[in-house]
């Protein structure tokens, strides 16, 4: 079954803004996307990168370059050090080892050029949608300025009509739709997502898939993509980044590094069923040690 | 799909509510809950008389009857005694409130927020805390004196640690994850402070703020008991020794009614409160 994103909407967005969404056309899927004005996409150089936590590492040795405009994805069984790797990046975490460079120089603490969008829609609870959006609105900005920009962000993400409600009056879909506005919000050069529609229900989550497609077209910003889900990688990314223990050498030092660093093929959005990504698939599930089932 | 899903908003969304919306409604009471509210004190009242008129159970020196506490409380209203007792022991309850909440707020705050404030600070706060209140009176005696600073000092004591470990507590249990994405959002310090940590904590304050209030009624009565000339404590005090069971318990009464009154007020602050931020 193919749904392109064209002819999807929201069960809970269908009366709201989920039409002027999904009207947004979908850009091919060229590495480098073209930013829109106003917005960035800047490159991640990863060189050495480790992480322990005493004497426990957790990854070692993850080298790689992400391009200004990539949706790259992170896959690895749970607590093989993905988030850790997203939350260095993003300067939530400063004890990693090795260098980070965003754009050619040193990641910050909690660094501006970043934004993340985690797991929890980790909303304000007395706080509107409008106004927690807002939160993410970079300083530098008039109030004339920033208005228009959440309004605009609300519109992309269909909440233009939830945004007076308070976080505990909507939907677990919407909350993560608003998180995902906010972060947003500053123009960040690099997105960082941390399994944003792990928490969300089958449905929710394909359609969450689209609305980061649109997203990702609009505004051509690079996205690093923390996942456990084979399929919303495939989906989403340009490349997927496996990371796991080297399979090929058992007795190698303990810490996940990159096990493979795979390209997906076609344009998005994909067809959910291709067989190229099929093959693509079995191989990755096999690379996170689950049998796929292949006759 | 060979079905067409009904666009009515009667259809479940996919991702139903997190949490129902509002808080669970109470079955509305006829008249209100002020009147059912009212129901147990109009029998209690009911029985007094009844005890005290009908049946001679108890003297009127055990328990007069009510319209005699009634007429009680005018006469002392009449002399202008009544206004004096009540206004000084308001007096005396506000300002050691206000010290001692606001000595909280400023204490439970700091060691809630710093580490190492809460290190240095919260073993020597605790041992205080485990002092029970009222030891502190021979010494405020020694110190201060018997006259209004002690007084105000004990109630700010009785007031300060409840509102202090309300603080302390909720700002060291605010929920991590709404900090660090307020960190991530590029806020820290005072804005971190005034736009994630303080709102979170609001509904603990206020009842924080309530126990302290409580608190320094009780510790009122035991600083008035104890050596004054004038308030509610000194009418009580001052009742039992001429054998005064009437006016004792107009005194007793007046003290639910304005501690009542006090909680009532803080209450609608809290409500207002929590409408904004919670």
């Amino acid at each position: 079954m193919i749904l392109p994103a064209s002819t999807l909407t929201e069960d809970d967005v269908s009366a709201t803004g989920a039409a002027a969404v999904s009207s947004v056309p979908i850009s091919g899927s060229s590495p480098v996307a073209r930013s829109r004005p106003g917005y960035t996409s800047l490159d991640v150089q990863l060189s050495g990168v480790g992480r322990s936590f005493g004497d426990h590492t957790v990854l070692r040795d993850v080298s790689l370059r992400v391009a200004p405009g990539e949706v790259l994805a992170i896959l690895g069984s749970s607590g093989c050090g993905k988030s850790t790797l997203l939350r260095a990046v993003g300067g939530l975490d400063t004890g990693s080892t090795g260098e980070i460079l965003i754009d050619g120089s040193a990641v910050q603490r909690y660094d501006e050029r970043t934004a993340v969008g985690f797991q929890e829609p980790r909303l304000l609870p007395w706080r509107s949608i409008y106004k927690n959006v807002s939160l993410g609105l970079p300083r530098s900005l008039s109030k004339a300025e920033g208005r228009e920009r959440v309004d605009e962000l609300l519109e992309l993400v269909g909440l233009k009509d939830r945004a007076a409600l308070r976080p505990r009056e909507i939907s677990g879909g919407m909350a993560q739709r608003a998180s995902l506005a906010r972060a947003l919000a500053r123009r960040p050069g690099v997105l960082l997502l941390d399994e944003p529609f792990g928490a969300l229900d089958a449905l929710t989550r394909l359609k969450m898939q689209d609305l980061l497609l649109d997203v990702h077209a609009q505004t051509g910003t690079t996205v690093l993509l923390v996942t456990h889900d084979v399929d919303e990688a495939l989906q989403l990314a340009d490349r997927v980044l496996l990371l796991g223990k080297n399979a090929e050498d058992p007795t190698a030092a303990e810490g996940a590094t990159i096990a493979r660093l795979l390209d997906v093929p076609g344009s998005r959005p994909r067809d959910r069923a291709s067989a190229e990504l099929a093959a693509l698939r079995g191989e990755l599930f096999s690379g996170l040690g689950v049998d796929s089932h292949t006759r | 799909m060979t079905e067409t899903l009904p666009a009515a908003p009667t259809t479940q969304p996919a991702d139903a509510p997190a949490r129902t919306p509002g808080r669970r409604r109470r079955r509305k009471l006829p008249g209100g809950g002020l009147l059912i509210g009212a129901v147990v004190p109009v029998l209690l009242l009911g029985l007094w008389w009844l005890v005290t008129e009908g049946t001679d159970t108890f003297s009127p020196v055990q328990l007069p009857a009510p319209q005699t506490v009634f007429s009680a409380g005018v006469g002392l209203f009449e002399s202008g005694d009544l206004i004096d007792h009540m206004t000084v022991s308001l007096q005396r309850v506000l300002l050691g409130f206000a010290a001692g909440a606001g000595l909280g707020l400023a204490l439970g705050s700091l060691l809630g927020l710093s580490s190492i404030a809460d290190a240095l600070l919260h073993p020597t706060v605790g041992a205080f805390r485990a002092v029970p209140s009222l030891a502190w009176v021979p010494l405020l005696l020694l110190w201060v004196g018997i006259d209004e600073d002690s007084k105000v000092i004990l109630i700010a004591i009785g007031a300060f640690f409840p509102v202090f470990t309300a603080v302390h507590s909720a700002l060291r249990h605010v929920d991590a994850q709404l900090v660090e994405a307020g960190r991530a959002f590029g806020f820290h310090g005072v804005r971190l402070l005034g736009t994630v940590q303080l709102p979170a904590v609001v509904p603990s304050v206020f009842s924080g703020l309530r126990l302290g209030l409580a608190q320094a009624w009780l510790f009122l009565v035991a600083a008035e008991l104890l050596a004054s000339s004038e308030g509610l404590g000194f009418l009580l005090d001052e009742s039992r020794n001429n054998g005064r069971t009437d006016r004792l318990l107009l005194a007793i009464v007046l003290l639910a009614l304005l501690g009542k009154l006090t909680d009532t007020l803080l209450g609608i602050v809290e409500r207002k409160a929590l409408k904004t931020w919670a």
